[in-house]
């Protein structure tokens, strides 16, 4: 999804050009939000499950149930529920979670730290990997190494990623003891390192607990590693095509007559256009990892939002689900807006023009 | 190449069709003679015939039934032998029948889920693209909207709320897969919708249903065939991880990603048990992959990336 | 005296399915410190020609030639360190649009001063203040604001006295300008001109001026090579045009309108496929 904007006012002025920008996004935004929360909603409606049940059990008598039926709101409209879902919603409340017996969002608050860290560590992996990489590719392409660096990226397509997980499990960590196992960090670190950031590597390196900070970081690594693979698969299949785009583009024989060394030609000159189109790509894999953190997290025991939403799955806590789906949404469409805005600031083009 | 053949190649060759059957043909011929060049894409070919071949003869290449367990006391996780050949599982049964019958399932949901969003995608999306202003907004709205959660995320949700079955993943898969068939549409329309010739069958008094599904239609079609076939290997690990998280098929049916949950138990000492399903949805989704790479080379030289 | 650049027999050509074609099918020409001009229509092969001297056929081309010397350098052997010495430093290329040929997320200044830096070594001070002599001497007015400028920021004009200032920042002794002013609205092009012109004289190099401009080139070159279908068809000093003798030429300059009436409606060219064997 682009959350560009395209300009229709034309010839008038720069701050009102910016402002009408700025307004365009924001509208498309909030109707983004809305639908959503409307797509949420919905989905919370057609659950077979009852919600009145949920919350009372089901041996209470019919009066608790008539009472708890009116306190959901069961009774009224559907537009009206819909309308103090968005209230509550906008307050940060997603009702309680079923299973935890905890407000959802004070659940997604504890786990979501886990989720940030173990994609953020993936997504510096596979970018890392993936950039360098695409670029082999584009510059030796059609020879092995470009071959070879398809024949990577398409096995990344194609592997479903918590078979992948299993098997990385049964190699590295039950045969040959080179990592962790599933979790987070061991429990005899667990209770030593205080959470402040909730990123166990930030944090005890910030403590100075080194054993902790080795014993998270053999725990983490197997994970990242595994999702910086998936993302490094895009990553460099993009950066392959982009790069071969502006190969091919007049400025790069300009700069060959210059006498430019090869290497800056790369680097420099064509790397930092295809890095424009590159931002966005990176982000839209970041948000990925969420998504992928959903199989991952459940494959490697790892404390975080996509094992919250599994469980919660597995056990038909409905407002849990629908609460954690609704928060992913938001950062997906947060990180395509960054993209965008990102995108701005890197291409001259666009952002001189106000 | 025999000499019999060579009139109807040249036939089919020909610079100047004498039919439009005939230029058609033609058409597909060079297309198929660029695509024969593509080894990987025939090898994805190759991969996915034999699925189908696969799933039709189920019946007659498994050795064993998939769902009747065997001797419980000397047939559990046996490794994999000349007896099994993907050893069994911890219900004694064979693991290469139940993967061969699981290819019956796994084509079920690909071509289902085809049938069903590539249909919404067209409809969604020439519809937008025609008529455009308010009707292009709103249609374009939902589907950025459907856009905006992960796909997985959303099938999850939704299979939550319908309840887990293969059914339900079905139809879950299919309403997360058509918003990008839907906006590859529009953007076909767009460019077609001002057309001469579209202006023509308009001026014929040709009614908008009529121009959008006798001739709009059949022009997107071609490129969200191609996108369709290349997110044929997504729909498949998408169902596949519903079905690893037990959201998917329901045991005993012998679905490659609920028989990885189930192997998941004895991965330590048995890893036979979710190996073999994994490798199986991996080849497919190689294969799908590999066609759909070289289709794409062929039929949409630009899109190339 | 040795020629500046001796080309003897160039052959480019492309793979395609039916096998190899040629583009440039035996080009030869020597040429001191002098105007040269290459004349023909799109596609005949002249600004593959000057990207060949430069060792730049985009690949999968491949140019071939019996000998190919610029000041007693053999080019075909050129080691990669032979090339950095040469291209930038001594012999230049001023491309057709500075739309395309202009690093479009790189100041004027940056790309001014890496043609530099690559070559002498410079502060970057130094290079800056080059660059600014350089913009001067293209005649821009404010050489500073266009030094931070990027190029989407500049008109065709100024864009392309930008790239003739890069690309003459390190004196070098060929330039080759490959349709330098056909891009720019038709009350730039003779401004332009007139700058390169200038530069030129001044410096006393050598210049290839690649142009399908018949009239354009023959007032502005000392020598014309016309080209047709990857050959030099013919070899005439500008001021004799009017005597060429092969039937293109004159084709070519018949067809050119003249302000003291002529014929009307302007006669087509008429090909003899007999030119392209």
């Amino acid at each position: 999804m682009s959350l560009t904007t395209n300009d229709p006012g034309g010839r008038s002025s720069a701050p009102s050009r910016f402002l009408w920008k700025v307004t365009k996004l924001l509208a498309t935004l909030a109707m983004t939000f809305f639908g959503l929360l409307l797509v949420t909603f919905l989905i919370g409606r057609i659950v077979p499950v009852d919600p009145v049940l949920a919350v009372v059990g089901d041996r209470a008598s019919q009066s608790v149930y008539d009472k708890a039926f009116i306190e959901l709101g069961l009774d009224k409209p559907l537009y009206e529920q819909f309308w103090i879902y968005l209230q509550k919603v906008m307050t940060g409340d997603f009702g309680q979670s079923f299973l935890t017996k905890k407000d959802i969002s004070e659940d997604i608050l504890r786990v979501f730290p886990a989720t940030v860290e173990l994609a953020t560590v993936g997504i510096l992996i596979g970018t890392i990997l993936g950039i360098p990489i695409g670029i082999l590719a584009a510059v030796k392409q059609g020879k092995l190494a470009d071959q070879m660096v398809r024949v990577l990226g398409l096995i990344g397509y194609s592997a479903p990623i918590f078979w992948l997980g299993l098997l990385a499990l049964l190699v590295f960590y039950a045969k040959l003891g080179w990592v962790a196992g599933p979790g987070r960090i061991d429990i005899a670190y667990e209770y030593s390192v205080t959470q402040k950031t909730g990123l166990l590597l930030i944090d005890s390196a910030m403590q100075g607990q080194w054993d902790a900070f080795r014993n998270v970081f053999s725990h983490i690594i197997l994970p990242a590693s595994l999702l910086g693979y998936f993302s490094m698969a895009y990553i460099s299949r993009m950066t392959r095509s982009f790069m071969l785009n502006e190969l091919a583009q007049e400025y790069i024989t300009t700069a060959r007559v210059k006498g430019v060394p090869e290497w800056r030609i790369i680097w420099v000159h064509a790397l930092r256009n295809a890095a424009v189109p590159l931002v966005t790509v990176v982000a839209l894999s970041y948000a990925g990892l969420l998504e992928g953190s959903v199989l991952t997290e459940t494959v490697f025991a790892w404390p975080g939002l996509g094992q919250y939403l599994t469980n919660s799955l597995q056990n038909a806590d409905m407002n849990a689900v629908l609460g954690g789906t609704l928060v992913i949404g938001v950062i997906f469409v947060g990180l395509n807006l960054l993209s965008d805005v990102l995108y701005t600031l890197l291409d001259p083009r666009v952002r001189r023009r106000g | 190449m025999s000499v019999a053949d060579t009139p109807r190649r040249e036939w089919l060759l020909s610079d100047q069709p004498t039919s439009r059957r005939q230029a058609r043909l033609g058409q597909m011929y060079r297309t198929w003679l660029a695509f024969r060049q593509n080894k990987l894409a025939m090898i994805g070919l190759g991969i996915v015939l034999l699925l189908v071949l696969v799933a039709i003869f189920a019946d007659l290449i498994a050795p064993y039934d998939p769902l009747i367990s065997g001797d419980l006391r000397t047939a559990r996780l046996v490794p994999p032998s000349w007896d099994h050949l993907m050893g069994t599982d911890d219900q004694a049964r064979d693991i290469f029948s139940r993967v061969v019958h699981g290819s019956r399932l796994t084509l079920m949901v690909v071509a289902l889920v085809a049938i069903i969003a590539t249909p919404i995608g067209l409809l969604v999306g020439t519809t937008a693209g025609y008529f455009g202003g308010w009707t292009d907004t709103i249609l374009m709205r939902i589907t950025d909207i459907f856009l905006a959660f992960p796909r997985l995320i959303l099938a999850l949700a939704f299979v939550a709320a319908l309840g887990p079955g293969i059914e339900n993943a079905i139809i879950a898969i299919a309403i997360t897969s058509w918003p990008p068939y839907a906006r590859l549409a529009r953007a076909e329309t767009l460019t077609i919708r001002d057309t001469d010739y579209i202006a023509a069958i308009r001026l014929q008094g040709a009614s908008s249903l009529r121009i959008i599904s006798g001739h709009v239609v059949p022009l997107c079609l071609s490129s969200v065939i191609i996108r369709v076939t290349l997110d044929m290997a997504g729909i498949i690990l998408t169902a596949a991880g519903l079905g690893f998280l037990g959201l998917g098929a329901q045991p005993p049916q012998p679905e490659w990603g609920a028989m990885i949950a189930a192997g998941r138990r004895f991965l330590l000492d048995f890893w036979w048990v979710a190996t073999m399903p994994g490798i199986a949805i991996f080849t497919v989704s190689l294969g799908f992959n590999l066609l759909g790479d070289g289709l794409r080379d062929v039929l949409d030289p630009k899109g190339r990336g | 005296m040795t020629d500046l650049l001796n080309v003897k027999n160039l052959r480019i050509a492309f793979p395609s399915r039916q096998g190899p074609v040629e583009v440039v099918r035996g080009v030869s020409f020597a040429m001191g410190r002098e105007r040269l001009g290459i004349v023909g229509e799109s596609g005949s092969g002249k600004s593959q020609t000057g990207r060949a001297i430069l060792g730049l056929t985009p690949p999968p081309g491949k140019a071939t030639a019996d000998r190919l010397e610029f000041d007693g350098t053999d080019l075909r052997q050129a080691t990669k360190a032979q090339w950095r010495d040469i291209r930038g430093e001594r012999i230049s290329m001023v491309m057709q649009d500075p739309k395309f040929s202009l690093n479009p997320v790189m100041t004027i200044g940056r790309q001014l001063t890496e043609t530099y830096r690559t070559h002498r070594k410079a502060t970057k001070a130094e290079a800056q203040e080059r660059g600014l002599e350089m913009l001067n001497a293209v005649q821009i007015r404010d050489p500073e604001r266009v030094m931070n400028a990027y190029p989407h920021e500049l008109s065709g004009g100024m864009g392309q006295r930008a790239m003739i200032a890069m690309m003459l920042v390190t004196e070098p002794e060929l330039l080759i300008a490959d349709e330098p002013t056909s891009a720019l609205d038709v009350t730039v092009q003779i401004e332009v001109l007139r700058i390169l012109d200038r530069l030129v004289s001044e410096r006393g190099m050598g210049l290839i001026f690649i142009s399908h401009d018949l009239r354009l080139v023959s007032s502005f070159c000392d020598r014309v090579l016309v080209m047709y279908a990857g050959q030099v068809v013919e070899e005439v000093k500008a001021t004799e045009l009017t005597r060429a003798k092969h039937p293109y030429t004159k084709g070519l300059f018949n067809c050119l309108p003249k302000i003291e009436g002529g014929e009307r409606p302007l006669p087509t060219l008429q090909r003899d496929e007999a030119w392209a064997l």
